[in-house]
């Protein structure tokens, strides 16, 4: 056993959460209007720990008045000022990164060593990235004549609105909040009813550092905060992360609006083994091996989950072999053992709906290799959403191959050669991640270059760097995140067309 | 032998309990079913017209329930239809925080979809049958 974290609320927690929590409007806590809140649950023992606030329109127009009383100012704002403020920030950050880290843990349910390793480190640098490329960004200008320039400036958009979704509750606000921020927006942001409260103890860490109404947050349910939210006449952009019902919804609403949507919808990536990984039993063929099991990652909660491992047919049995034995490996235990590699799925319906895809695979034919079942973890881990890393064996119009089940489980099949994996891979409505493996440099490219997605990992997988663009193509949403481009997601253009000459031009 | 076209869509006694208690909250609603990431790969229920549908849309089909006057009307994306049209829906309920902007989110419950291949003989029916959709 590893290092064990106190859980929030036992005596000696580095983190604690209070019993009840308000929105965050205006730089400080504004109780609902409704007077209502809602439980919210660790999914590491299925017990409440705190009461959230259950917003409505009335708090989303509270949220609007803050935000535009403070846009003027902030998107005035120099941009040194703004990224020293975004540098001040990831500092902070880092100096309570374990307290941040056990915070998001006991919410989310995903292991300690995740949160400290990958979550919150990607959310300091992303500060750090977004500062830089402020501060680097450069509008353009033309000369069209001797006597005429046209000037480009990046403007801030005004007041943007962020939806949240549950799985990485502070990095997926941070992928948003980052540019957005640096692009001299003010910000209304919903985070999901499942994972209502990390982003507030984030809040408290660094309210000192932001103008008042430039950050706002305002909780409760998707349709009695969302809707008014997205179809507000108050806001010049919304920006979602979620299902792909809830993201045609939004392009709805935001349509009454003409205000532009990005949207990050999830996918079915495909994870291609090509029969040259097997070609040493070497470092580079171990590497493999934890690529294909990259799916326990966050419990399979990640809308690039590697959910589709495809073998070539002359290495499928001694790889498939090798990569059960790998998955068995995999450390089940609870989220606050520094040891644990996977831990609870984030609420009861997500591990029900889990547990129905298996109901599915086993109905559709498909072999159960391992795994497919739930798991009690006993003692005050009884009640926590545990779910057994889960490999399946069939074929790619299965439903369990085209459907993101959402879980630690993947869906194996068998190609065979170059043009059967593309075609395999391409089979779906999804387009946002996918897995290249190879040591052969022509076949990595061609692959890469075929598939239809906006991410393809070449030798590697879920590494979420800044500076490399991420996004969907196909039902997988619009726009790119995790790469500057962002900020022209969040700004507009000033075309200034100047002319210096004191002359008529003739017309009239 | 079955002769009647066998329905694609049903609900579960729990499911069409919560609809009630919805319905009488908010009206007349609907059925999306999602995909995708986070709360994906579930119906999402809204008021009745909130969601458009048009030609990329599958009527799977309607839900009729006692003490709710209209029928429920169940919708599939065109695309996500062609992997799902050999299986059976049933809509079910279990705890949870809901998803989306689905109205069942503030009851502490989330809708669900529980599935089962067509057997050969309802096979035989649905396959040619035509299917609606929403333009």
């Amino acid at each position: 056993m590893g290092k064990l974290f106190v859980a929030p609320g036992q005596p000696g927690a580095i983190a604690v959460y209070k019993t009840r929590y308000d929105h965050w409007i205006n730089g400080g806590f504004v109780a609902p209007t409704s007077g209502q809140y809602f439980e919210n649950v660790s999914p590491v023992n299925g017990k409440v720990f705190c009461e959230v606030a259950r917003g409505n329109a009335a708090d989303v127009e509270l949220a609007l008045d803050a935000a535009h009383a403070a846009a003027k100012a902030w998107g005035k704002t120099s941009v040194t000022e703004r990224s020293n403020i975004l540098l001040k920030i990831a500092d902070r950050m880092e100096a309570n990164l374990e307290s941040l880290a056990l915070a998001e843990t006991w919410e989310n349910g995903k292991p300690i060593r995740e949160t400290m390793a990958a979550d919150l480190p990607l959310a300091i640098d992303h500060f750090r990235y977004f500062a830089g490329a402020l501060r680097a960004q450069e509008g353009t200008l033309g000369e069209i004549n001797d006597d005429t320039v046209a000037y480009h400036f990046h403007e801030p958009l005004g007041v943007v609105a962020q939806i949240i979704p549950w799985n990485f509750p502070i990095l997926m606000a941070v992928w948003k909040l980052a540019p957005a921020l640096a692009a001299g927006n003010c910000i209304i942001l919903k985070p999901a009813e499942q994972t209502p409260v990390s982003i507030h103890f984030w809040m408290d860490l660094i309210k000192d550092l932001l103008p008042p109404g430039v950050l706002n947050i305002v909780n409760g349910f998707g349709v009695e905060v969302g809707k008014p939210l997205a179809s507000s006449r108050r806001i010049a952009k919304v920006a979602f992360t979620g299902e792909t019902t809830t993201g045609r919804l939004i392009m709805q609403y935001a349509a009454e609006n003409i205000i532009p949507v990005t949207l990050e919808l999830g996918g079915k990536s495909a994870n291609i083994f090509f029969r040259d990984v097997a070609e040493a039993d070497d470092d580079f063929y171990d590497k493999a091996l934890e690529g294909f099991t990259m799916f326990n990652l966050n419990q399979g909660e990640v809308c690039t989950c590697p959910s589709r491992a495809l073998i070539d047919a002359p290495i499928y049995d001694k790889f498939l072999a090798d990569a059960t034995a790998r998955t068995k490996a995999v450390i089940q235990g609870n989220p606050l053992d520094t040891d644990t590699m996977i831990g609870a799925q984030a609420s009861n319906d997500q591990l029900q709906k889990i547990l129905s895809y298996i109901d599915i695979g086993k109905a559709e034919g498909a072999r159960l290799v391992m795994g497919g079942e739930q798991v009690d973890l006993g003692g005050d881990l009884s009640g926590g959403f545990y779910m057994a890393p889960t490999i399946f064996e069939g074929n790619n119009s299965m439903r369990i191959f085209q459907e993101e089940i959402f879980g630690p489980v993947v869906s194996v099949a068998k190609f065979d050669g170059f043009d059967d994996a593309m075609k395999i891979a391409n089979d779906t409505l999804y387009g946002l991640g996918a897995g290249v493996w190879t040591r052969d440099l022509n076949t990595a490219y061609r692959a890469g270059r075929e598939i239809q997605a906006g991410r393809v990992w070449t030798n590697c997988y879920h590494d979420y760097a800044a500076h490399a663009a991420f996004g969907g193509y196909k039902s997988s949403g619009i726009g790119r995140e995790t790469h500057k481009m962002m900020l022209d997601h969040y700004q507009q253009t000033k075309n200034l067309l100047v002319s210096y000459s004191p002359k008529k031009l003739g017309f009239f | 032998m079955i002769t009647e076209l066998p329905s694609r869509v049903d609900v579960s006694e729990a499911a069409a309990g919560l609809l009630q208690k919805l319905t009488a909250i908010h009206g007349p609603l609907m059925f999306h079913q999602s995909g995708g990431c986070c709360d994906g790969s579930s119906p999402m229920c809204f008021l009745e017209g909130e969601f458009k549908v048009g030609g990329s849309d599958v009527l799977l089909g309607e839900l009729a329930i006692s003490e709710i006057a209209h029928s429920i009307k169940v919708w599939i994306s065109l695309p996500q239809f062609e992997y799902w049209k050999h299986t059976h829906l049933t809509i079910d309920i279990v705890e949870g925080r809901g998803g989306g902007f689905s109205l069942e989110a503030p009851e502490g419950f989330r809708f669900l979809i529980r599935s089962r291949l067509f057997s050969d003989e309802e096979w035989a029916l649905l396959e040619h049958a035509p299917i609606l959709t929403g333009a």
